[in-house]
């Protein structure tokens, strides 16, 4: 197969050409910040997108129609608009809060989606940070949020944001089992934890045809567990208005609130590229074997492109099921986790190990 | 005991799977619906959409004769419960002497009406009903004070 759209070479340029006329580590600084501002530029736009995708769908969910007055007939500029107002805001310092604590649990959340952010292979070369462990680094990063949950929750010194905390932390500490289970059926299946060659691997078939049945439910399974991971409905009961104004960051205002407003939307995004980089093909182009025009015709889309339609088709999949689905008690959401879906992912975790070794995947 | 269990245990996934897919296809189906906002002041002259019962305004259709239906009788007004309707009459002799009621002002305060529809059905001639224009908004209170008999109208013969 053939790769029109290789980074590597084009980044290797880049740095030999800097590294001609400064000394290495200036060039590997200049580089190291460019890349941090680009991830944080992706990670606001992203956002923005997704909040707004979020609230398109959601209405045409509810047979309404959504924003559609600030900037045209869309309503575009409604959560550009939405942010300029957030970031002119007062951040409110709380009289009996933990106060370190408390300044501190927004950035530990953020910075926990950051860092799996960075991880999500983008294009051939494209990857920020690439480690041979890379799917393990992700779990590990991505379980730092809850740190941050359960901080905010306690340092705020509300009884709504200590439930809130107190069942999130709960639920994401369940649900962690099934993804590490399910993250480890995919990497039984691949035979390595480098997300980037987790991703070539895909390139004669993706994991979700290659391990037929049992990937299948091991994506479904993922999907589930991914979206409690994300604090999303119909696992929202960490920020259940109806019962707790909003959880977790009830005592919270300004760009702090948006700091947990922008990691659970970007943790939504990460959830589902992860599930495109595992079970979809990453950047892989869609192919069907014994149809060459067809083929070549799809190697000339840029990967980024098919990575990030992958992930917004699994977004779309996630937001429907969100607003389907009503909100599951604390001890629903358990019984879910323990009864259902952890014997599910081990048994496919199993059933997976024997195809694998009996040569029983494509 | 522990077959039974199982079986249970099974059949409450299936159908918790099943029912959980019943669930989406119900709500793609209303994704893929047409939506039901109405966008007012875009739709005002297309497809915006009043029900004919809607009560917006009192109003006292007149024929291009300027006749109204209107006998006097005042019942609107006695039944009013805000007493927003306030007739002004006055005796008029016809051309054989006889002596008859006649209408000269039909005040309607919009600001103080609640819709009731009482001074509608209660109408012996027909002479009131209710219309659809609801844009009622206007800055002064007085703007709400409406004679609903056009000027120089009569009764029809």
């Amino acid at each position: 197969m053939e790769q029109y759209y290789d980074l590597t070479p084009l980044l290797n340029l880049i740095h030999t050409w800097l590294c001609g006329w400064m000394p290495e580590w200036l060039a590997l600084t200049l580089e190291g910040i460019v890349v941090g501002v680009f991830i944080l530029i992706m990670y606001a736009v992203l956002a923005i997108i997704l909040i707004y995708m979020e609230r398109k769908v959601c209405a045409a969910f509810q047979c309404r129609i959504g924003p559609n007055r600030v900037g045209g007939k869309g309503g575009l500029l409604q959560v550009p608009a939405d942010v300029i107002k957030i970031l002119t805001k007062e951040i409110i310092t709380l009289k009996n809060a933990d106060r370190f604590l408390y300044n501190l649990a927004p950035f530990l959340v953020i910075l926990a989606s950051i860092l799996t952010f960075s991880c999500l292979p983008w294009n051939k070369g494209g990857e920020i940070l690439h480690m041979n462990i890379g799917i393990f680094f992700v779990l590990a990063a991505s379980s730092i949020g809850v740190l941050g949950i359960l901080l905010a929750g306690w340092s705020s010194n509300s009884k709504y944001t200590l439930i809130g905390a107190v069942r999130s932390g709960a639920m994401i500490i369940s649900y962690e089992l099934s993804i590490g289970i399910c993250v480890l059926t995919m990497v039984v299946l691949s035979g390595t934890m480098d997300i980037q060659a987790i991703v070539a691997n895909q390139a004669d078939g993706w994991n979700l045809f290659k391990g037929h049945i049992i990937a299948i439910a091991a994506f479904i399974i993922y999907l589930i567990a991914g979206n409690a991971e994300a604090n999303r409905g119909p696992f929202d009961l960490a920020e259940a208005e109806q019962e707790l104004t909003a959880g977790y960051h009830t005592e919270y205002s300004g760009m702090h609130f948006g700091f947990f407003y922008l990691a659970e939307y970007l943790n939504l995004f990460i959830t589902a590229g992860i599930a495109t980089t595992l079970f979809l093909g990453g950047w892989m182009p869609l192919h069907i074997s014994g149809l060459d025009g067809f083929n070549q015709v799809m190697d000339f889309i840029p990967g980024v492109v098919w990575f990030v339609g992958k992930t917004f088709a699994v977004v779309f999949l996630l937001m429907w099921i969100r607003w389907t689905f009503p909100r599951l008690r604390i001890d629903q959401v358990l019984t879910l986790e323990w009864k259902y879906l952890m014997p599910v992912s081990l048994v496919v975790l199993l059933l997976m190990t024997v195809c694998k070794v009996f040569g029983l995947v494509f | 005991m522990i077959m039974s269990t199982l079986k249970e245990y099974l059949e409450g996934y299936a159908g918790g799977i099943k029912s959980l897919l019943v669930g989406m296809r119900t709500s793609m189906k209303v994704f893929c619906q047409k939506k039901v906002t109405e966008q007012y002041p875009e739709n005002r002259h297309t497809t915006l959409h009043i029900a004919e019962r809607h009560r917006a305004m009192l109003v006292m259709p007149h024929d291009e004769e300027n006749h109204h239906h209107c006998i006097a009788c005042g019942l609107c007004q006695m039944n009013c419960p805000n007493g927003t309707i306030r007739l002004t009459t006055e005796m008029q002799e016809d051309g054989e002497g006889k002596k008859k009621k006649v209408l000269v002002k039909y005040e309607y305060n919009l600001g103080s009406c609640m819709f009731c529809e009482v001074c509608v059905n209660v109408c012996p001639q027909h002479a009131i009903r209710f219309s659809n224009e609801f844009e009622n908004a206007v800055f002064e209170k007085e703007k709400l004070l409406l004679t609903l008999n056009h000027e120089g109208s009569s009764l029809a013969k």
